[in-house]
């Protein structure tokens, strides 16, 4: 295989994924409508209610806009990752996946790019709800616009793999309901999103060590500190370690044959 | 990091210069008994001095080389030298002083004694008490206009100003404003004096040749409930473009166009802010705040909270050196 054909399977895999996305544009909206009410209608409610300490990366009193505003980025990735799952178990009991899997590349290639070519997607939402957010004064630094792309990208990785790894179990379209329930709402609520760790050590102690070890923690305090030009290795390593053996697990877990379409039964 | 690089390339412009050129910041601390000295430059703080007990309001001698200290607790006025960063000396405040105001000729120094309902002149030089003036009951605020003429107390039970002559030492107008006036501040030319309300939560703009109230402020602080909006502390800077009014409990600085005396924003600041002073080219604004016990330092061009800065318990009032 040469690299060329590498890349010409690459940009299809990303093409077809903005072609979808734009036949679901709305879709594109209901992504960004979901943040978008948490920091305007949410966080209104809390607007000084962070103005009692200091925290890295924020030299000063922050509104509570500003600090939720990098969980919501994560917020939108989550979400889109999690969805992309269902369309891979969507693809998969159309048989468009197994097309996919038929190319001559090497699986988990294929497999990768189908994680890039969603986390793209998802970056893409990401920066226009950050310039959405300006309107209500969540202003990073100019060049944090750009230092956080990777912690974005690292981030979408991480999430679709663990997607991928979900649609890998998932056995019927309907369970994506559990999804919603087991795993987007606690590890977004269960994480620093809504709340720095501090004030969850002070709530209470074993809630805070779950946000410790919620991988989702890590790649919000990525995306924090990048987005306000402060370097984080701690949050960086453990999201690039994760997203490694979450990768790892869902290439090498994802049979197609294992799948079934509804209402038939298993060969 | 940053700060740390702009700080180091900014050191290397200025040829590695010593770092005492850095302009100074002085913060009294109420609960600690200290002053805190931040170096504006670096934006840490640099030393912090053991003083009288409770210092709150301190200001600049006007050749920039004392900085007078009321040390309420310990009733008396001390002063520190910059140089040897040591109290040399006391002055005579009567009781309990909290505010004070140094007249443009750097001798008379006005002094508020709320206990007493009286202001004490004292002249700087000879340590001699010239005036005891009557006042309204808890005695507040002090201003001596820039050019010299009108020395203004604000008591806080009575909610009056008490125009005091600088020349005769009597007052010769009161006006009524919000309840609890706390601060006043002059424009630059002596022709506007701007009072602030605490518990009225207003802030009452006075033409200083009329003697006359021309206009008065109140503030709302979205999300924040009204009895917190509290105004303390005024800065208005030179060019006639902005007021800045410290909002107390709302942990917020209104900034006002200081022709329209329209707010323009609100900037989140530390808890409970209580009084304010711009650096020497007035680029930054430094804020007090007491309850959260730091500094933040305001962006003048962009109107932005830039840094918060922790000090000591309390601190109260905050002067910049504009000569170093």
């Amino acid at each position: 295989m040469s690299p060329a054909q590498y890349w010409h399977c690459f940009v299809g895999i990303q093409t077809r994924e903005w072609l979808r996305f734009w036949q679901q544009r709305t879709r594109f909206a209901s992504a960004l409508v979901r943040p978008l009410l948490w920091l305007v209608v949410f966080a209104a409610g809390f607007r000084a209610v962070l103005g009692i300490s200091i925290i890295p990366p924020y030299d000063t009193y922050i509104t509570y806009e500003t600090y939720i505003a990098p969980g919501l980025c994560g917020m939108i990735i989550l979400f889109n990752s999690m969805q992309g799952a269902l369309s891979m178990v969507y693809d998969r009991e159309l048989g468009s996946m197994r097309v996919l899997l038929m190319s001559p590349l090497p699986r988990p290639f294929l497999l990768v790019t189908k994680l890039l070519a969603m986390g793209v997607v998802s970056v893409g939402q990401v920066y226009v709800f950050l310039v959405l957010a300006l309107l209500v004064d969540v202003e990073p630094p100019l060049w944090g616009y750009l230092a956080v792309l990777p912690a974005l990208v690292l981030t979408s990785l991480m999430l679709g793999a663990l997607g991928l790894l979900i649609a890998t179990w998932i056995k019927q379209l309907e369970n994506f309901a559990g999804v919603m329930n087991f795993v987007i709402f606690p590890m977004f609520f269960m994480s620093s999103a809504l709340y720095p760790l501090w004030r969850m050590n002070e709530a209470s102690p074993w809630l805070y060590w779950i946000c410790q070890f919620n991988p989702f923690t890590h790649a919000v305090e990525a995306i924090r500190f990048s987005l306000y030009l402060e370097w984080n290795p701690m949050a960086y390593g453990i999201t690039a370690a994760i997203t490694v053996v979450l990768t790892l697990l869902a290439t090498a877990g994802f049979r197609p044959q294992r799948t079934r379409i509804l209402g038939t039964k298993p060969a | 990091m940053k700060a740390l690089l702009k700080h180091t390339a900014l050191a290397a412009l200025i040829g590695l210069s010593a770092p005492s050129l850095a302009s100074l910041a002085y913060v009294s601390n109420e609960k600690d008994d200290t002053i805190s000295i931040i170096d504006t430059e670096t934006r840490e703080v640099v030393e912090t001095i053991d003083v009288g007990a409770r210092p709150r309001g301190i200001l600049l001698s006007k050749d920039h080389t004392r900085l007078y200290i009321c040390a309420s607790d310990d009733d008396t006025v001390q002063v520190l030298d910059l140089a040897t960063r040591t109290i040399i000396d006391t002055l005579p405040s009567g009781e309990d002083p909290e505010q004070f105001a140094l007249h443009p000729n750097n001798k008379h120094l006005y002094i508020s004694n709320e206990d007493d309902a009286i202001v004490t002149v004292v002249d700087v030089s000879s340590k001699e008490v010239l005036a005891q003036i009557d006042v309204g009951i808890e005695p507040e605020g002090m201003a001596v206009s820039p050019d010299g003429r009108w020395a203004v107390n604000t008591s806080e039970t009575t909610s009056m100003l008490h125009w005091i002559n600088t020349e005769t030492f009597r007052i010769e107008k009161n006006i009524v404003v919000g309840q609890r006036p706390r601060h006043v501040e002059f424009s630059k030319d002596s022709k506007i004096a701007w009072a602030s309300a605490e518990i009225g939560g207003t802030v009452h703009i006075i033409d200083v040749d009329k003697l006359e109230q021309i206009h008065e402020m109140t503030f709302k602080v979205p999300g924040v409930n009204q009895d917190r909006v509290q105004p303390v502390g005024i800065e208005l800077t030179s060019d006639g473009k902005y007021a800045f009014v410290a909002l107390g409990p709302s942990n917020h600085v209104a900034v006002v166009d200081a022709k329209t005396y329209e707010v323009l924003d609100y900037l989140l600041v530390g808890a409970r802010v209580w009084q304010l002073d711009l650096d020497k080219d007035e680029k930054h604004l430094y804020t007090t705040n007491g309850v959260s016990g730091d500094v933040s330092i305001i962006d003048v061009d962009d109107l932005k909270v830039i840094k918060s800065i922790k000090v000591g318990r309390y601190p109260w009032g905050v002067v910049i050196d504009p000569t170093t």
